[in-house]
């Protein structure tokens, strides 16, 4: 008998670097996003985030169950989503509708793709969006942040049960900085409370400081493309200038734009989901300059306080497009013989 | 990435910069490599037609001589790397599996190992044809891997006007420092060799492409080339795959080759500095090509270094000499980490293109070539940031998996791939890119013909 030949092809090295350590580095990088929000908004934070996140886990292995595949749970995507998930929600909002949010995102935003990789729109901004339209009031209900009692006692309507509409609980429920300005025409909040995060909002939107922080740990660990946040903030600021600079009576600064509501999350955490945006650089470009700018149309002249979800999602849809325009810059189209 | 350019030297966009991993050799002194009591030496060691043999069994040859003629314009011939006697033209497994028709020549023992075969000739006086014929008589091929004739790089179509010799003094392999070594041990006869190339191509000037993880080759090569002579250094960044044909000369001279192009159609040809020390030893004594310089590396290896090897070494010969016990062949490469291939058998030899001769480590080891199940691509856009052609790696290994070859091709330039192998190196998912796009161009072709 021949002797058995095997031939290996190179390349013979690899970078020591792989998609379970990229994801890992995600989560590691959303807990802070996250204990700050438990800090800012005590025990029902923190319940919301472990509803989602274990939903968003047992939904993705439901779907490898059925379809036979093996377990995708290890890549810590599932856990992603359900972060993600739980920071775009309102802090109070009831369990169940989370669960059902969650199972959504996983469901039809992923497992109906085929997958990590394989899904057209972020998974957690469809669980959202689902959000949003299955129970608009719930989802659009804000806690005042730092409640005195938010480390001893869930908030009435995160326990609400399936079905029931919680009852609204004026006492602890606020305006929005973005709100305030959009409904009521003011802007009472100042910058330096938006950056550090003291403010209402969503469980993660508040602190742009931190956000920043753990995106700049992300890029620095080369588990995002820095791409993403700098032109989707940079197309932000530029659009929001254009506009102040217009008429800055009635149109906020650029600033505010910036750090308030969810654009710094939606633009480091959300926009940079891998899967959902394109993949060549120039293409990033285009992907996160469009974000940018729909981001600030939706929010100065949309019936809507907030447009980065809706941005975002509208950008994931445009990715096929993007991509067939811009391609990388192919070698040898360079003839000059100096140089 | 990008952002310290203006520290370093230049360099074409994109490309990886995996650990150099040469500090097992690099600070080696080249030692020779003791003579095998058997040699192989295969008919065809380079790119073309293989050699007519010129020796029958039984006689007797001295070191140097010539045991096999060139066939044609596009061959090259073989000379005797030992004094010893024919024991046979057999055919014998080469590197790649298939066997082919081989020399086998048996060492004299107690001979001096002299070369006692030259025929020296003034080559200042020669044409530009006969400085090429004398050339192919050496039978020198490209030392850097390709093995192709040098006669025949040389050999620009009439009308093409070739305005640099571009020397390739990179070496962006991982592991490899023989060109190293050579640059700063055999100064002379590289610039000797580079005088001859300009000589062979009637170029005006010539520019080495060294990198800046060289510092010593710099200097040495800085030294030694005349004060007023059209010879340059370029320092470019050490950066993979810097030596290749055509990003050399994207980040020497800012032009670039023609998809599908040969470098001489922007008035360039290149050549590896290996080939040059050969061309200038060899040449002014009227020797032929019969030994050289390999890195022989990678853990396992007891005495790394860099050798001078006998053409026509049996690699398993090589490797004891080294003190490597071990008879897996699919933990040896030949070249480099990056382009190089594993060996079908250690009862191969070490031909005329062979650069290196690497031991990797017994597969799984940490992070480094680790051989997992491919996962689905992520979109992480890592492959399209390195690939120096400027290919979508992503939508290509897409392509490639739902067996669509031709779109690959005609809208995605699978043709343009070098296989480089960039794209492999930095995919988090473990896809084998590279190995998909040689499937997908070998298919095509065998489709077109
Ligand atoms: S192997 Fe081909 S596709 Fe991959 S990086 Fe190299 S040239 Fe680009
Ligand atoms: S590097 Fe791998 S996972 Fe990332 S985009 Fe390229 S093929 Fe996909």
């Amino acid at each position: 008998m021949a002797p058995r030949i095997e031939l290996k092809t190179s390349p013979h090295i690899k970078q020591a670097d792989s998609v379970e350590r990229i994801m890992r580095t995600v989560v590691l990088a959303l807990l802070p996003v996250c204990a700050f929000s438990v800090y800012q908004f005590g025990l029902s934070a923190l319940a919301l985030m472990a509803t989602t996140t274990l939903t968003c886990v047992l939904t993705e292995q439901l779907f490898n169950r059925l379809s036979g595949r093996p377990s995708t749970i290890g890549d810590f995507s599932a856990v992603i989503t359900g972060l993600l998930l739980a920071l775009t929600l309102p802090p109070a909002f009831p369990l169940w509708m989370a669960a059902v949010s969650a199972f959504v995102a996983i469901a039809l935003g992923k497992a109906l793709f085929g997958g990590l990789g394989y899904n057209p729109f972020n998974p957690a901004l469809l669980g959202r969006a689902f959000a949003a339209a299955a129970f608009p009031e719930a989802a659009s209900t804000w806690t005042q942040a730092g409640l005195p009692e938010r480390f001893s006692e869930l908030l009435p309507s995160t326990l609400a049960m399936p079905f029931m509409r919680p009852e609204s609980v004026d006492a602890y429920t606020t305006a929005t900085p973005l709100a305030e300005w959009k409904f009521e025409g003011g802007i009472a909040t100042d910058t330096w409370a938006l950056f550090t995060g003291m403010t209402p909002g969503s469980a993660g939107e508040t602190s742009a400081l931190l956000i920043l922080v753990c995106g700049l740990f992300l890029i620095a660990r080369n588990a995002m493309n820095w791409r993403v946040p700098v032109a989707v903030l940079g197309s932000a600021a530029l659009t929001a200038g254009g506009f102040y600079l217009l008429d800055p009576g009635h149109f906020p600064s650029p600033l505010f734009v910036l750090f308030s509501g969810g654009l710094m999350l939606g633009a480091f955490f959300m926009a940079s989901d891998m899967s959902s945006s394109p993949v060549t650089p120039a293409g990033i470009w285009i992907y996160g300059a469009l974000i940018g700018f729909l981001a600030v149309i939706i929010r100065f002249f949309g019936g809507l306080p907030e447009g980065i979800m809706y941005a975002i999602l509208l950008g994931n849809a445009a990715v096929p497009l993007i991509e067939r325009i811009a391609q990388p810059r192919l070698y040898g189209l360079r003839r000059g013989r100096s140089g | 990435m990008g952002m310290l350019s203006f520290l370093s030297g230049r360099s074409f966009p994109r490309g990886i910069t995996p650990p150099g991993r040469k500090a097992q050799t690099r600070t080696e002194p080249i030692r020779r490599l003791s003579f095998a009591p058997r040699m192989v030496l295969p008919l065809t060691q380079h790119f073309g037609k293989p050699a007519r043999p010129l020796v029958q069994r039984g006689q007797e040859v001295v070191r140097g001589e010539p045991i096999a003629e060139a066939d044609g314009w596009h061959s090259v011939p073989l000379h005797a790397p030992v004094t010893g006697s024919v024991e046979g033209i057999e055919l014998m497994p080469t590197a790649r599996g298939p066997k082919t028709e081989a020399i086998l020549l048996r060492t004299h023992p107690g001979d001096s190992q002299t070369v006692r075969w030259a025929q020296p000739q003034d080559l200042g006086a020669l044409s530009r044809r006969q400085l090429l014929e004398t050339i192919q008589a050496a039978g020198i091929v490209g030392q850097g891997g390709a093995s192709f004739p040098s006669h025949l790089k040389f050999d620009v179509p009439e009308g093409r006007a070739v305005d640099t010799l571009v020397v390739n003094g990179c070496e962006c392999e991982p592991y490899l420092s023989a060109d190293h070594r050579t640059m700063i041990e055999r100064t002379e006869d590289v610039l000797a060799g580079v005088r001859l190339g300009m000589q062979a191509l009637g170029a005006p000037q010539a520019v080495i492409g060294v990198e800046d993880d060289k510092p010593d080759a710099i200097a040495a090569l800085e030294g030694a080339i005349e004060p007023g002579e059209p010879i340059r250094v370029g320092i470019l960044r050490a950066k993979y795959p810097q030596g290749s044909e055509k990003m050399l000369v994207r980040s020497l001279l800012g032009r670039e080759v023609p998809s599908g192009g040969l470098p001489y159609e922007v008035g360039v040809v290149v050549n590896n500095v290996g080939t040059m020390a050969q061309l200038g030893y060899l040449l002014p004594r009227g020797e032929a090509l019969i030994e050289r310089i390999i890195t022989v590396a990678g853990p396992g290896v007891e005495r790394p270094g860099n050798y001078r090897v006998p053409v026509g070494t049996p690699l398993r010969y090589l490797l004891e000499e080294v003190g490597f016990e071990g008879d897996d062949p699919s933990r040896i490469i030949l070249g480099g980490p990056m382009m190089g291939n594993t060996v079908a058998f250690l009862d191969v030899p070490v031909t005329k293109g062979v650069s290196g001769v690497l031991v990797m480590p017994e597969a799984a080891q940490a992070g480094e070539g680790r051989e997992a199940q491919p996962k689905p691509c992520i979109r992480c856009g890592r492959c399209v940031e390195v690939c120096p052609v400027g290919l979508n790696p992503a939508e290509l290994g897409r392509l490639a998996a739902k067996r669509q070859y031709e779109v690959m091709e005609e809208r995605f330039h699978l043709n343009d791939c070098f296989e480089c192998g960039c794209c492999s190196y930095v995919c988090p998912s473990d896809i084998p890119l590279v190995q998909y796009f040689r499937i997908a161009k070998a298919l095509n072709r065998e489709r077109a013909s």
